[in-house]
């Protein structure tokens, strides 16, 4: 055995993660903890002196921050080591990017160092000195101070545990031929292979006919390839309605709509990695969104993060430079009792802690701006959180790759393959239950953010070193050699890809989610110049085989032939799904809440999770690197109010883009139709009311829906793409890329299953065609008017004034707010408006309502409204309603009649801004510091260094 | 007269490099960026700057601490070119990650520990330059510009003794992170080599202020660089 040095570090000052680790305590149920004290472990195994130990010592500590010891930490003295001490490690195999930083440091200084590894040590005391229970210690070790997935834990020291060699398992061959459906369903229950009974049996005629069963190899490349994650089954499907007719598929659906609108900025839609529009010449614009929802509900920093990296990884796959990244998060409720928590799910808080933790910690790391987004808190999301990531790229407008050729390489660039994330794509495309988080342990990827960005800097010096280009995500190399290979065929040698640690099965190889590796087909003559890029940037790159041309998919380990499926079979061979749909049936009545104090209401709105600052989460997502953001999340005198949509723009030029997010899961429970409009709708405005272009407008849709093999849920999902079809339409605001994540579902030990709610987020990326007349929400000065657009009715299904009051007796009564005819006229015309420069300010109108708008504008500019002219009669319908295609906007005095004629239609002049910090409208009358106390805006104002304050 | 020639120093991990560059465009200098990989292969490019950019970023990831690795291997293979370049009296600036760099290195007094906050903010503030020796702050007005780190909380034994130095280049009107004193940017004894938190790279035109759409002007980070290139191509 090897000699094994530990060097235990801690900060001089208190260390800021153990305050939060005690108010995360709290919400298990701990009252009485004084203090978990955190430091970090250093495992190096080698002979070390004492001065190699110094000399480390010198690199691991910082004398003016920390205090290292070597040894025995009881031993040092320094810190009170009175308490339940708990130690954590990874798990040998994952990764360890400090580990492998130790070791490089040691190479550097010429220290024996052969192997390095990290832990935490936690020391538990309570105020009382009381010891812990057993039982108190296990629940605080496993789940709070370590995750399962990828940690081991122990009370006490720790011992290291490095990854080491196993003997690869040989290849196995799988008797599938000759076998009924009972015996079929359970092959694939005990592989975990997610597939449907069809599927199975146009498998085993497969290898009937070929005369041999499968290997091993096969059987997970064909459940990679034909998951719900990777083949969209679902959306693939036949759609059977209640009459017994069929009608074509949801792809299909959105793909005719995209079709129809025919717009001449959309290169390319609905294929390939991410969609790729032009807005301005010489420039084309990539886009994509995904879900990460699985692995952030088991492992959330892991899961999240590693999202964020492989949606970059997409636009990346489309020969497109990322620039900005997105991100929608729904979580259950941070305040939920610990007692309510189902088994083996992560308290929403903690899920929330590392979600935003993964995203920033990506995000900021590779260097992109973590710009537009949203949070959302429902009760259905506590076992199914939804991480929704989304990226846009840039790239010269050139003709796209078009290969891969025969004859060309099959090039891997990036980082090592490890046994991370095995089954990623089927574990995805199946419902959770309690032991998930035990089982999946392999399915959870930690990411690197640095190799993904050397990646980046490299394809972008190394453009025309290939012929075509993906990434490897769900599926590892069988996905992304699989879908190059399509009309080629392929024959590559897994024993030469780089590995992390020897001993991996062929399987693991190919079916491996390893992060931060991309697959490029690259003509030999172009080799020598790719590799001196990648020397260059420090990314590994490795041939492993080439691309064929005989149709045939061929995959060996060294002399071993592991695979050898036609390539037809493997993209075309899945039978197509026929899946009956039970429409819903919304009752849309018109009711109006109760609501007998419209302050108290409005304060309750502001506080609301929905609607309350996201601040605390945005500010730590770096969302000015590129020093292109124009607007930002949070925008007005304090730097704390919400905006609609967000800008970039490149200093150097004069357009931009605007991004706005769409989505209410409240709608989505009440009338999926009807949600799906109003999502659309609430993109729109988004960017419109930043200063974009309705005319041009992609938009991207994403769902996060449960089980489709119940029909009334597949029903759900056919009237919303019916229903974003009209409206995309309607708009001319055409889909180019979307992505379906189902089976968000949660079987808890009660039984009982646990789908989320209806979940559409719907992205525009817009033209904003000039980046210096962009508009904010905030108020500008006392004097201007107020003025309302669009039409407001009583429409409260699904409503925030419904949630904050408590609800409908009936949760089915009231009306989600239903679209508007004459919005995609309106917002072309007030755009035009809005280059004029005269908008001083827009917002628009969605949760809570008017109220809840006029609010969020008299907090971004510090100034107060006096609204005396409501929409309607009806007070609570004014002020909350939620009708679409609505904005509030500020005006220079007088200025409404030269609005109402740009608009082509009537405005109503609500009231005006006032020096006086008070929110009035109508009989609803709050201060502003008491709407900022509510929303949790900040309360300091900035005072920029040249302030001229006031107008413009 | 000739554009002076601005060298921007990147590692694995460095981020801010191309903002950076744009900034010095924009103030005046001709501006590349090298890896230290590449510097490794040919030195030239730091043997001909006139003035050298440390960028910001998370150079290897922050692994082991903000800017030590960074640190590490500029010491290793270029420490003596960077003190003759110090010594020489063209101007050094290291931004963020680079502060840390720098700091690490030896080069500017001090350490940045964790944020007070306990993580990783992103939001503008204010920073007032202070009577000093820094040859990059002389004569410049406040800057408005980002905060975007989550190690930048300056920490040193003797501020008394850094002040009366003149080595307190820039404070913050607000400090964001605990930073001692309301430090935001330290220089050498000489002046010639600066460090900050902040990013005035990232506020060089005017419409990337917030408050543009407020009416805001000025209070650019451009100068910063304005007074960096001047130097350099005084030297």
């Amino acid at each position: 055995m090897r000699e094994v040095d530990r060097l235990t570090v801690r900060t001089l000052e208190p260390d800021p993660r153990s305050a939060a680790l005690l108010d995360s305590a709290r919400l298990l149920g701990f009252d009485d903890l004084a203090a978990i004290d955190v430091a970090d472990v250093y495992f190096v195994a080698g002979a070390l002196d004492d001065r190699a130990r110094g000399q480390l010592t010198d690199v691991l500590v910082d004398p003016l921050l920390q205090l290292g010891s070597w040894g025995d930490p009881t031993a040092d003295g320094v810190a009170s080591d009175e308490g339940t001490v708990i130690e954590a490690a990874l798990l040998p195999g994952v990764t360890d990017s400090v580990a492998a930083t130790v070791i490089e440091v040691a190479g550097t200084l010429g220290l024996p160092v052969a192997e390095a590894a990290t832990g935490r040590r936690y020391v538990v005391r309570t105020a009382t000195g009381r010891a812990l229970t057993e039982a108190e210690r296990e629940r605080l070790a496993t789940r709070l101070l370590s995750n399962a997935v990828i940690e081991r834990v122990a009370l006490g020291t720790i011992e290291p545990a490095f990854a080491h060699a196993s003997t690869p398992a040989p290849i196995e061959h799988v008797e599938v031929r000759g076998l009924d459906d009972a015996a079929l369903a359970a092959l694939n229950r005990e592989r975990g292979m997610a597939l449907d009974p069809a599927e199975l049996r146009v498998i085993a005629d497969w290898f009937e006919q070929a005369g041999r069963a499968p290997t091993d190899v096969e059987l997970e490349t064909l459940a990679q390839t034909w998951s719900e994650h990777c083949a969209h089954k679902t959306f693939r499907a036949r759609v059977v309605l209640p009459d017994g007719s069929e009608r074509p598929s949801l792809l299909a659906r959105l793909r005719d709509a995209t079709d129809r609108i025919d717009a001449p900025f959309v290169r390319s839609a609905f294929v390939g990695n991410a969609g790729i529009v032009s807005f301005w010449p010489g420039t084309t614009i990539a886009v994509k969104a995904e879900t990460h929802n699985h692995p952030s509900a088991i492992e959330p920093f892991g899961g999240a993060n590693t999202g964020v990296g492989g949606v970059i990884r997409d636009v990346m796959g489309a020969a497109h430079h990322p620039i900005a990244t997105t991100d929608v998060l729904c979580f259950g409720p941070s305040d939920l009792a610990h007692e309510l928590l189902p088994p083996g799910v992560i308290h929403p808080q903690l899920v929330r802690e590392g979600v935003v933790a993964g995203v920033a910690d990506y995000g900021n790391k590779i260097g992109l701006p973590t710009v537009a987004g949203a949070v959302l808190y429902d009760p259905g999301y506590t076992a199914n959180p939804l991480v929704f990531c989304g990226c846009i790229g840039v790239g010269p407008d050139v003709a796209p790759p078009t290969g891969p050729y025969p004859g060309d390489l099959v090039v891997v660039l990036g980082g090592r393959t490890g046994r991370d994330g095995l089954r990623g794509a089927t574990f995805s495309s199946a419902t959770m239950d309690a032991t998930t988080g035990d089982v999946a342990g392999a399915s959870v990827q930690i990411g690197d953010p640095i190799t993904e960005k050397l990646l980046i800097d490299l394809l972008r010096d190394a453009g025309g070193c290939w012929s075509a280009i993906t990434d490897c995500g769900a599926g590892g190399l069988s996905s992304a050699i699989g879908e190059m290979a399509e009309q080629t065929g392929a024959d590559v040698d897994l024993a030469l890809a780089p590995l992390k640690y020897p001993g991996l099965s062929p399987w693991e190889i190919w079916l491996s989610e390893a992060q931060e590796r991309m697959v490029i087909a690259v003509p030999p003559a172009s080799l020598d110049e790719l590799a001196r890029h990648a020397r260059r940037h420090g990314v590994e790159l490795t041939v492993l085989g080439t691309f064929t041309g005989d149709g045939v998919l061929r995959v060996r380990h060294g002399e071993v032939l592991v695979l050898e499926l036609a390539t037809d079979f493997l993209h075309d061979g899945r039978p197509q799904r026929s899946m009956p749909a039970e429409l819903p049936s919304p009752r849309r009545n018109g009711a109006v809440p109760a609501c007998p104090d419209p302050s108290a209401a409005l304060l309750a709105l502001l506080a609301h999770p929905n609607i309350a600052s996201k601040e605390a989460i945005i500010r730590r997502y770096d969302h000015e690197i590129r020093g292109t953001t124009v607007v930002r999340p949070l925008v007005g005198a304090g730097n704390d109010a919400p905006a609609d949509g967000v800008v970039l723009a490149e200093p150097s030029g004069k357009v931009g883009i605007a991004i706005g997010h769409g989505v209410n899961p409240w709608y989505g429970v009440a009338d999926p139709e009807r949600m799906a409009h109003a999502v659309v709708d609430e993109a729109l405005r988004n960017v419109v009311a930043v200063g974009a272009d309705p005319a041009q407008v992609a938009i991207m849709d994403n769902f996060s829906w449960g089980d489709p093999r119940r029909p009334s849920t597949f029903g759900e999902l056919v009237v919303t793409v019916d229903a974003i079809c009209e409206s995309s339409i309607a708009h001319g605001a055409p889909f180019v890329s979307g992505k379906d994540s189902l089976n968000n579902e949660y079987l808890g030990s009660d039984g009982e299953r646990h789908s989320v709610p209806p979940t559409l987020v719907i992205t525009a990326v817009a033209h904003v065609p000039d980046a210096d007349l962009v508009v904010t929400p905030d108020l500008k000065a006392a004097g201007d008017e107020l003025v309302l657009i669009g039409a407001t009715s009583a429409e409260f299904g699904g409503s925030h004034l419904g949630a904050v009051l408590g609800g409908f007796d009936d949760p089915r009564d009231g009306t989600v707010p239903g679209p508007d005819a004459r919005a995609p006229e309106r917002y072309r015309r007030l755009h035009q408006a809005i280059l004029t420069g005269r908008i001083r300010a827009c917002h628009d109108l969605s949760e809570g309502g008017l109220a809840v708008a006029l609010a969020e504008m008299a907090i971004g500019g510090r100034l107060g409204v006096d609204v005396h002219s409501l929409p309607t009669d009806d007070e609570v319908v004014s002020l909350f309603s939620e009708s679409t295609g609505r904005f509030a906007v500020e005006l220079a005095p007088g200025d409404h009649e030269w609005l109402a004629g740009a608009l082509g239609e009537p405005v109503l002049v609500l009231g005006t801004v006032t020096a006086e910090p008070v929110v009035r409208i109508g009989s609803c009358s709050v201060s502003l510091d008491a709407a900022m106390a509510a929303f949790g805006a900040e309360g300091a104002t900035w005072q920029p260094a040249d302030a001229t304050g006031g107008a413009r | 007269m000739s554009r002076p020639r601005a060298l921007v120093l990147q590692a694995p991990g460095t981020n801010r490099d191309h903002d950076a560059v744009f900034a010095l465009e924009l103030a005046g200098a001709d501006a590349h960026i090298a890896s230290l990989l590449d510097l490794a292969d040919d030195d030239t490019p730091l043997l001909d700057a006139q003035l050298l950019v440390v960028a910001g970023g998370f150079s290897h990831a922050d692994a082991l601490g903000a800017g030590r690795m960074f640190a590490l291997s500029l010491e290793h293979r270029f420490g003596d070119r960077v003190r003759a370049f110090v010594a020489a009296g063209k101007p050094v600036i290291g931004i963020c990650n680079g502060f840390q760099t720098l700091v690490r290195a030896g080069l500017l007094p001090g350490a940045l520990g964790h944020n007070a906050s306990g993580g990783f903010q992103c939001e503008w503030v204010t920073l007032e330059p202070q009577q000093s020796v820094c040859v990059w702050t002389q004569g410049i007005g406040s800057i408005d510009c980002p905060i975007a780190h989550g190690e930048g909380r300056y920490v040193h034994p003797d501020v008394a003794a850094l002040e009366a130095a003149g080595q307190v280049a820039l404070r913050y009107r607000r400090n964001p992170n605990g930073s001692t004193s309301d430090i935001a940017g330290v220089c050498d004894p000489t002046g010639i080599v600066l460090g900050l938190m902040p990013h005035p790279e990232n506020h060089v035109i005017a419409r990337q202020h917030p408050h543009h759409v407020r009416g805001a002007a000025g209070g650019l980070g451009l100068q910063l660089f304005q007074r960096g290139v001047e130097r350099a191509g005084a030297v």
